[in-house]
């Protein structure tokens, strides 16, 4: 029996055992996949629940609903992968040989990467959005929080889902008026880069939004330290911004075990190949989703665009074919913008979101860079697609490349 | 691309000022580099242009911050010292790189 063996039970793992196990001949592949929480968290539903939108039960589901039948589920901690001698050891004591290695490990935060920012504050008035803790966390705070000045800092990039941080803020923008109180809270969004996002045309049209929802912004601002005492946040270059309540977005990183084993650059991200999406260093190991170093965004919908080019190029791999190139950097995110509206953008590598429709068969056009409500629905909607559809594996009536149609330059 | 007069040597731009080609650059060129600025060069600035030019070469990217830490051994608050005002884009420049690449 040859093996295949994939690191990680989240999005990305998750889609592509769901997608090779028909594929691979069951009397001659077995196919192992490896995770250490009983849990599956759908990530983008995170967001909606300091706004009491979304609760705990909303966003988890046991993994195992997910894991096929054909494939089996190693619930372990993953201690070291050994790529020179094609295993991989678990913390249980398992060690798995394999043929092919696909690593699905993922990114996570890094609060301790940041002087002060677990100090006394912490889950205090500072909190964070990325886990089901401080999201839950966030919730109970912002119940009964009168108001003050808030601020949304991301200390480094890159972070999961670059929007997130805008939706979040767009997001309080809405439920403190709800709650009567906006005139109480003073938003501010506190960023390393240039502008309100990565790219340039967005970044102004997202920029213009921060403006005409009232919400302040500070730019180019490398996060050194965080004072819990004053309550602060503290600058490299020494200047500083007060908050009442801080939101971080701390530090991303790829996960421990890749460290461990030597595989990563200095946030343990692994080199990737951004098109064929084989690792640059093992020919016999693949990476997918928030794990790679690839300048793409780390997004749900970047790791599905991934497992289709994955998919194919695995199956060509084991039959010796060359690779394809396929994978040209395609986000695809809904943007929350609050007050039941949204924004749809569509980009890859080489071309920036740009404004105009996206095409949908069926339920489309939803209108890209522009507020509409059928971009909110489009993302509530979302979560069923994420639960029924998209984790196992089933075909969306969305190509894995960017499409020019609709999109005005 | 354009090219720029630095002191007495001509070299290739981009629009924002950092070389496209590191081959062109030299010691004379970097100080000539800092001092538009605002900075002089010391010894402790060289180690991290040197740094920043071998590991160009290796691997195609010039590093971030954080390669400065764990691979350079240097310190952000050293670096923010030396360099004011983003030091990765700043160090790039003045080394020879191109921009260091955003993130998305």
């Amino acid at each position: 029996m040859k093996k295949l063996l994939i690191l990680g039970a989240g999005t990305a793992g998750t889609m592509m055992a769901n997608k090779l196990v028909r594929h691979l001949d069951q009397h001659e592949w077995k196919i192992t996949i490896v995770d250490k929480e009983e849990e599956h968290y759908y990530q983008p539903g995170l967001l909606f629940i300091p706004f009491n939108i979304y609760s705990r039960n909303d966003v988890i589901k046991p993994r195992r609903d997910f894991i096929p039948t054909g494939v089996d589920l190693i619930m372990s901690d993953i201690e070291m992968i050994e790529p020179d001698n094609n295993r991989v050891k678990l913390r249980n004591g398992q060690v798995l040989s394999y043929d092919y290695l696909i690593i699905a490990t993922g990114s996570r935060i890094n609060p301790e990467e940041t002087e002060g920012l677990k100090g006394d504050g912490w889950y205090k008035n500072i909190f964070e959005f990325y886990t089901l803790e401080g999201a839950c966390n966030l919730q109970k705070f912002l119940k009964f929080w009168e108001g003050g000045k808030l601020v949304l800092n991301i200390t480094e990039m890159p972070i999961k889902c670059p929007v997130a941080p805008l939706e979040f803020l767009f997001l309080a923008d809405w439920w403190f008026t709800e709650k009567g109180i906006r005139d109480n809270v003073n938003l501010t969004l506190v960023t390393p880069l240039p502008g309100a996002f990565t790219k340039p045309r967005a970044a102004q049209k997202l920029g213009d939004f921060l403006q005409k929802k009232n919400i302040n912004l500070v730019s180019e601002f490398s996060t050194g330290s965080v004072d819990s005492k004053a309550n602060k946040i503290r600058s490299w270059d020494e200047s500083e911004v007060e908050y009442d309540l801080l939101v971080t977005i701390p530090t991303n990183m790829g996960d421990p075990v890749i460290e461990r084993s030597g595989m990563g650059d200095e946030l343990n991200f692994i080199p990737t190949h951004p098109k064929t999406l084989q690792s640059k260093n093992w020919d016999n190991i693949f990476v997918i989703g928030d794990a790679t170093n690839l300048p793409s965004s780390k997004a749900g919908s970047v790791a599905h665009f991934q497992a289709d080019v994955l998919q194919e190029n695995i199956l060509r791999a084991i039959d010796g074919l060359p690779l394809k190139e396929d994978f040209d950097g395609h986000a695809n995110c809904f943007i929350e913008s609050g007050f039941g509206k949204g924004l749809l953008i569509d980009f890859n590598y080489d071309v920036e979101p740009l404004p105009g429709k996206y095409p949908l068969p069926g339920i489309g056009p939803f209108s890209l860079l522009e507020e509409s409500r059928i971009n909110h629905w489009g993302k509530m909607m979302f979560r069923w697609v994420y639960w029924n559809v998209l984790i196992k594996g089933g075909e969306l009536p969305i190509e894995a490349q960017l499409n020019m149609a609709g999109k005005i330059r | 691309m354009t090219e720029k007069k630095v002191g007495s040597m001509t070299v290739d731009v981009d629009a924002e000022g950092f070389m496209t080609d590191a081959s062109q650059w030299t010691e004379d060129i970097a100080k000539a580099l800092a001092k538009e600025e605002g900075i002089e060069l010391t010894e402790d600035h060289f180690k991290v242009i040197s740094f920043m030019r071998k590991d160009f070469a290796e691997n195609g990217t010039a590093p971030s911050i954080r390669r400065l830490n764990k691979a350079g051994g240097i310190s952000t608050k050293d670096l923010y010292s030396l360099f004011p005002d983003g030091p990765a884009k700043k160090a790039a420049k003045i080394s020879g790189l191109p921009k260091p690449q955003g993130c998305v």
